[in-house]
């Protein structure tokens, strides 16, 4: 495969199974603990290295998960203990990336991870990090884990439809049947971070939120049905992804930044055209309204 | 370590950045109290990533590094980002959270795209730029810090000068309008100084930490006051103490980014907060709890062996219980109920006959008390609305002492209705013989008395 196909192929990746898991994060109106958990993967990730010592993918998948379980605990924590939600997200997320940050300096000359990388993340090189075994190259490793992660996250949501569906759209009904909502809680929390985390190397920080918040948005706008928003979210993604690429090929600008900014071209034009949740239709119900 | 200290103080840039991230907490304090209690903390991260296309459109329009231009592109593509998120959240049915993350995220990939735009371009000295996202207070000069504590002067004047419009406005919105301010003109103001003092902190704290800056000097200042202005007060003094921390820290170990160390120390001291603050702190908290359940188990005793001695008393059995009896009643620790009924026997409350318990006639008053105040409770929870005029809170302590002739009165008539009277008086318990040799052996009493007065 051509290099622009394996690009393409990760961003596509990347889109799918932060989409998928965004509906779920708007649903249960979570959206800004998975931007707190995507800053905190930082510190997961320079974990990973300090005790490791490789930039294995396993690794990174391993420590981004338990500090990304630890983010979602710590808000909880603080939440129950008194502090406003939004407050506890805000102090838990600032710390730890802040720690991330101090480490990540103090041990600069050793770490062949730099901030603006996992920031921003470097998906032009992806291709060339190729996983090999027994001599025989299967193509770029970021691919792998992409892979690998989503079909987890489509094996456990699977596995768990309805609970995590009853669980997100009414959670004390939930509660009352017995589903363990804290169990799911944090099921998906864990899907989180190491879905931002497989996606973090290709696309960086910022971008995971981009992507798992954005189609989830879109989606949301155009349908009333679970399964329709989370196909309808993944094809938002996978649109993004090549369409940023294609951007990035003619403006010649950042492939992550401009997947971003294409997925937010196509929110503003779902916002003012979807056919039910539209600005434009909205406007049009109300004119009919007056001249009846 | 102190020789440390004063060297670092001596440095004439460390002097210029000290001053400029001291302002700067004391804004971001300040002005943080007023978003946190308006439960949008985290907007200021909103503004603080939408800052950047902002910045790079001022960099790409006016072609070098220029602190001033920054402020207003960064000032402007945060209001602007305020104003989606508004537009989203009233617009449709996309809730906040999803709405300030959106956002959020586009603006910041945008700026990311611009970010490479510029660093492609021709006049490519970038390198002020890329500062902007984790902040580089070192990087601080005289000019910078100029302008950061001018606008941060400007800023806490005018939050002076309007501090009873913004209080009533963050507390009330609705009688805020009713009574006429101008409560769209002041959300909006509110705003601006908010993005003002994000915009501000960029360079010192960077894009992504300048949200901590605005949430936890304020959150650390809510476990110490329940007043806002005393809460502006210690919020704005920890911002400048972290701040100050930070600086002097990062200044004196070397490797250290100045903007992550300023965050960790407000961390630090909102986790002392947390911890120790009087009345909301956790140990404190803890306390509380601790006396209350030390109340609630000594209250079960005596209720239980008061419930008990009731039912004993009726079929005339004798009034004295094992602990078995008392635990089959009222769950406990066994522990528990041992620890509590040796502080009775104590306090002359409860005596032993071998293995058996028994109340004693002081005891009998004690939990008579207690008892007649817990089931007049439980009717005033039966008929709640009925005594709604008693308008009792949720965490007050219920004694029915407090309770107006009246209304007594009439909960007692529906505690006998509900046959819920407690029945046996305190007089009748003594050596844990039944009732009716109670009664005789009082009647004894009273007739030698007679006898005796003869």
């Amino acid at each position: 495969m051509s290099y622009g196909t394996w690009i393409m192929l990760t961003g596509s990746l990347v889109g799918v199974s932060c989409g998928i898991i965004g509906c779920f994060l708007i649903l249960r109106k979570m959206a800004m603990l998975a931007d707190a958990i995507s800053h905190t993967v930082l510190l997961g990730i320079v974990l990973a290295y300090l005790v490791s010592h490789s930039l294995e993918g396993i690794y990174m998948l391993v420590g981004a998960g338990i500090i990304g379980l630890l983010t979602a605990f710590l808000v909880q924590v603080l939440h129950s203990s008194g502090v406003q939600s939004d407050a506890a997200i805000g102090v838990v997320f600032t710390s730890l990336f802040a720690f991330g940050v101090i480490l990540l300096s103090a041990f600069a000359g050793k770490v062949h991870l730099d901030v603006n990388h996992a920031l921003m993340g470097e998906i032009t090189f992806i291709p060339w990090n190729t996983l090999t075994i027994g001599g025989m190259d299967l193509g770029p490793s970021a691919v792998w884990m992409l892979g690998t992660v989503l079909i987890i996250n489509l094996i456990l949501i699977f596995l768990f439809y309805k609970e995590i569906k009853i669980s997100s759209f009414d959670p004390a009904m939930a509660t009352a049947i017995g589903i363990p909502v804290m169990f799911i809680h944090y099921l998906l929390m864990s899907m989180v971070s190491i879905t931002t985390v497989a996606s973090f190397d290709s696309v960086g920080a910022i971008l995971v939120v981009a992507m798992l918040i954005v189609p989830g948005a879109t989606a949301y706008l155009l349908t009333d049905k679970l399964l329709a928003m989370l196909i309808i979210s993944a094809v938002i993604g996978v649109i993004s992804a090549i369409g940023g690429y294609y951007a990035a090929l003619v403006w010649n600008i950042s492939i992550s930044g401009s997947m971003a900014s294409i997925a937010g071209l196509i929110f503003a034009a779902t916002f003012i055209l979807s056919p039910r949740y539209g600005l434009l239709s909205k406007l049009l119900a109300r004119k009919s309204l007056i001249t009846e | 370590m102190f020789n440390d200290l004063i060297l670092t103080l001596q440095d004439a840039n460390t002097q210029w950045v000290l001053f400029g991230t001291i302002l700067l907490g004391v804004a971001s304090g300040v002005l943080g109290s007023f978003a946190l209690l308006r439960k949008q903390s985290l907007i200021g991260d909103a503004m603080a990533h939408a800052a950047l296309p902002g910045i790079c459109l001022a960099f790409l329009l006016y072609g070098t590094k220029s602190i001033g231009w920054f402020l207003v592109g960064a000032a402007l593509s945060g209001l602007l980002a305020t104003y989606f998120i508004q537009v989203i959240i009233n617009h449709s049915r996309i809730k906040e959270d999803t709405a300030i993350g959106l956002v959020l995220s586009v603006f910041f990939g945008f700026g990311i795209v611009l970010l490479t735009k510029i660093a492609q371009s021709e006049n490519g000295n970038q390198s002020g730029l890329d500062d902007f996202i984790f902040g580089q207070a070192a990087s601080l000069v005289g000019n910078d810090v100029r302008v950061i504590s001018g606008v941060a002067v400007v800023l806490l004047i005018v939050t002076w000068l309007l501090f009873k419009e913004l209080k009533l406005f963050t507390f009330d919105r609705q009688f805020a309008q009713g009574i006429g301010l101008p409560t769209g003109l002041l959300n909006g103001l509110l705003m601006a100084l908010i993005v003002s003092a994000v915009v501000i902190g960029l360079q010192a704290v960077g894009v992504i930490l300048m949200a901590a800056m605005l949430i936890t000097p304020a959150i650390s200042a809510r476990y110490w006051t329940d007043r806002l202005d005393r809460m502006v007060i210690v919020a704005g003094t920890i911002g400048a103490l972290s701040g100050m921390l930070g600086t002097l820290l990062s200044s004196m170990a070397n490797r250290l980014p100045t903007g992550p160390v300023i965050v960790l120390s407000a961390t630090v001291i909102f986790l002392i907060s947390l911890i120790f603050a009087p009345n909301r702190g956790l140990v404190s908290k803890g306390l509380k709890l601790y006396r209350i359940r030390k109340i609630v188990a000594r209250e079960t005793v005596l209720q239980t062996m008061y419930d008990l001695s009731e039912e004993a008393s009726i079929t005339n059995k004798k009034l004295l219980f094992s602990k078995e009896e008392l635990l089959t009643r009222r769950k406990m620790a066994v522990r528990k109920l041992d620890s509590n009924l040796k502080r009775l026997e104590k306090e002359g409350y409860v005596q032993r006959k071998e293995d058996l318990w028994y109340l004693t006639e002081s005891g009998g008053y004690e939990a008579h008390e207690i008892v007649l105040n817990n089931r007049l409770f439980e009717i005033y929870t039966m008929y709640e609305m009925k005594f709604a005029s008693l308008q009792f809170a949720t965490n007050d302590v219920w004694d029915y002492k407090h309770i107006g002739s009246s209304t007594l009165h009439e909960l007692e008539q529906l505690m006998a209705v509900h046959e819920r009277t407690p029945k046996l008086e305190p007089k009748y318990f003594g050596e844990g013989e039944t009732l009716r040799k109670k009664k005789s052996s009082q009647r004894a009493e009273k007739r030698k008395k007679e006898v005796k007065s003869l």
